[in-house]
């Protein structure tokens, strides 16, 4: 029995939480004791590239290199991957939890008669049952959920497990796949992304502005700090309610949810809402001149002070360190 | 114009979860239940569509008898009518079949849902029902425009977004800024106290993925504070005791 991993990929690279993805199905093989993996991957991508993926665990790479599904396609992807499994005859897909893993998942689950459970944090459990342990109420608990179809997906949240990076090479193989005109019929007609930055939901580190910034002429600051960390900017909702920043960078329980090593908000007074968003973290640091913020309360490390004189220097001090 | 909005009866987002039986029930003590907010955004989206088209807009709960007084405010805030599949809703797949065989025989022309319910965070309920149906399914969907029968969307992806162009039937999982949350008012009100609610029972019960326990992440130790003329001892901080830099 295989593995299937389904990988994304954006502008021909495989995105760090599919290599995650494949890391935790390695895992999950090891533990199990039968099969190997096998990772599908979709659109033009290199064959260095796609060799790559056996370092995470993969043994062999599909790749439907039609470049139609360049483009995230949900209908077209969801096909490609069935045929893929299928073909393999995997009774698991794995895939890390995304903006179109999440669609495409969903209609696997439909299409291939499969349990699906979402924000799968650790490796299942397999006595008594398939029990996968998953995140709910917005980071607030966790759920054992017992899969009891014989063919299961699960969407891996980040840091589920660390990424494998010893693998040997994959033996990548071209995989023809038959998608119908109907799969194409919705149009991705433009594509914006923000490019040269790290990616907010996939950072290891995320710097965060909130209010009490003032205005989005002091982001200069944050941006400085985050760049100085290799990190992805963020912020809170009221902050991209006003316009001060992008929407994708809204962090919390309606915005995006991060799970980065590294969590400094500043100038965000850690709202419940705020909170919900970034509660996965691995240590969190915040910057407020309120020592009553709430945020304090869900911090690792703490500085009571004005950002307009914090933030400056702890970038100094980093560089100081670098 | 026929619009389905399918709403959660979720915990408001300031509750403090907590669970009884030995873990294996939610427990409703203290809290209060709200319409999930992503789809609080759908159902404002689809109010606004219904009034653009001049169509008819059906809320739709797969829950028991209790959640009767969230559907009521999707009532107040603009839904002609409402529908309640009168069961637990047990896990997504259970609750995609409920929502597909409502979907199929009112035969609906978008169906809005939520990007994700803030209870059990699936984000997978609108594809299943996609599938199910054999209609195309988009979320997180941020803009939405009608022009005929043609959808103009605005989809968020990781960084950035896209824009998407498909034909009717389809669904959409709802996020901001497609609309702003709309408040019930007097009128409104009134009028959802008379606005028909009809219960159906659940036409399966298959499920394939249900919660058996919960459990409640280690609590967080106290903060450690660093004196703000003392920056790089942070540093030094998170690089050895934390090992995070
Ligand atoms: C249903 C619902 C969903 C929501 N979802 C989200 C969500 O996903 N994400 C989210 O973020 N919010 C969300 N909210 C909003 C949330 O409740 C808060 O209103 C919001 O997080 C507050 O943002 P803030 O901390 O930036 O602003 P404020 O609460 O105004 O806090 C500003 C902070 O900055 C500090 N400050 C001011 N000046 C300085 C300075 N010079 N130096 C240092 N610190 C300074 C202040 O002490 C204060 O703590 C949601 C609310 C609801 C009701
Ligand atoms: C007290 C209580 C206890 C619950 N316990 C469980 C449990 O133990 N296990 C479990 O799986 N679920 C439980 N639920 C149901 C849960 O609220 C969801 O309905 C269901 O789990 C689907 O969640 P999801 O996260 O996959 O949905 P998502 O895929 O995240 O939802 C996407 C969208 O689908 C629509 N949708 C989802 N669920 C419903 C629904 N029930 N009615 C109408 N539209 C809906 C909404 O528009 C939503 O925004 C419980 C609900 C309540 C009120």
């Amino acid at each position: 029995m295989s593995i299937l991993v389904y990988v994304e990929q954006a502008a021909g690279k495989i995105k760090k939480t599919s290599l995650e993805a494949v890391s935790y199905a390695f895992a999950l093989a090891q533990k199990t004791g039968e099969g190997s993996v096998v990772a599908i991957a979709l659109g033009t991508i290199d064959s260095q590239e796609l060799a790559s993926v056996g370092e995470a665990g993969a043994a062999k790479v599909l790749h439907a290199s039609d470049e139609r599904l360049n483009a995230g396609v949900i209908q077209a992807h969801a096909t490609a991957v069935a045929q893929a499994f299928q073909a393999v005859g995997a009774n698991t897909l794995i895939l890390a939890k995304s903006s179109l893993g999440d669609a495409v998942a969903a209609r696997l689950a439909i299409k291939l008669d499969a349990g699906l459970v979402s924000n799968v944090v650790e490796l299942p459990r397999l006595e008594g049952g398939f029990v996968v342990k998953r995140s709910i109420y917005t980071g607030k608990a966790f759920a054992d959920t017992t899969i009891t179809t014989s063919k299961k997906i699960l969407a891996i949240k980040k840091n589920a497990v660390d990424q494998k990076i010893d693998g040997a090479k994959a033996q990548v193989e071209e995989f023809a796949v038959t998608i119908s005109a109907t799969d194409f019929a919705s149009k991705i007609t433009a594509t914006e992304r923000a490019t040269g930055e790290v990616l907010l939901p996939e950072a290891d580190i995320v710097v965060s502005g909130g209010r009490g910034m003032k205005g989005p002429e002091n982001w200069g600051m944050i941006e400085e700090l985050a760049h100085t960390l290799g990190a992805a900017t963020g912020c809170s909702k009221p902050v991209s309610d006003i316009g001060w920043r992008p929407h994708h960078e809204h962090v919390g329980q309606t915005g995006v949810k991060v799970a980065p090593t590294l969590y400094i908000a500043v100038g965000i007074s850690g709202a419940i809402q705020h909170l919900a968003g970034v509660n996965s973290s691995k240590c969190i640091v915040v910057i407020n001149k309120d020592p009553e913020a709430p945020f304090f309360k869900a911090a690792d490390y703490g500085i009571v002070g004005d950002a307009f004189e914090v933030v400056p220097q702890l970038t100094a001090a980093l560089k100081a360190a670098q | 114009m026929k619009i389905l909005v399918c709403i959660t009866h979720v915990p408001d987002t300031t509750s403090k979860i907590q669970f009884t039986a030995n873990n294996t029930k939610f427990d409703p003590t203290g809290v209060q239940f709200i319409i999930g907010p992503y789809d609080d955004y759908a159902l404002a989206r689809a109010v606004e569509l219904r009034d653009q088209t001049g169509g008819t807009l059906t809320a739709l709960n797969v829950g028991e008898a209790e959640t009767e007084p969230t559907l009521r405010k999707a009532l107040a805030i603009g839904a002609d009518d409402a529908i309640r599949v009168n069961s637990f809703p047990k896990d997504s797949f259970f609750v995609a079949k409920q929502i597909a065989q409502v979907a199929k025989e009112g035969s609906y022309d978008l169906i809005l849902m939520g990007r994700e319910s803030i209870d059990f965070n699936g984000g997978m309920v609108h594809g299943m029902v996609g599938e199910l149906l054999g209609m195309p399914s988009f979320s997180p969907v941020m803009k939405l425009e009608l022009e005929g029968t043609t959808v103009k969307m605005a989809r968020e992806i990781e960084g950035g977004k896209e824009q998407l162009e498909a034909q009717l039937p389809l669904i959409a999982g709802c996020q901001e800024p497609i609309a702003e949350w709309k408040i019930p008012n007097m009128r409104g009100i009134m009028s959802a106290r008379t606005k028909p609610l009809v219960v159906v029972e659940p036409t399966s019960q298959e499920t394939q993925a249900e919660a058996s326990s919960f459990q409640l992440p280690p609590a967080k130790g106290s903060v450690k504070l660093v004196d703000k003329d003392q920056v790089s001892e942070l540093v030094r901080l998170l690089k050895n005791e934390a090992k995070v830099l």
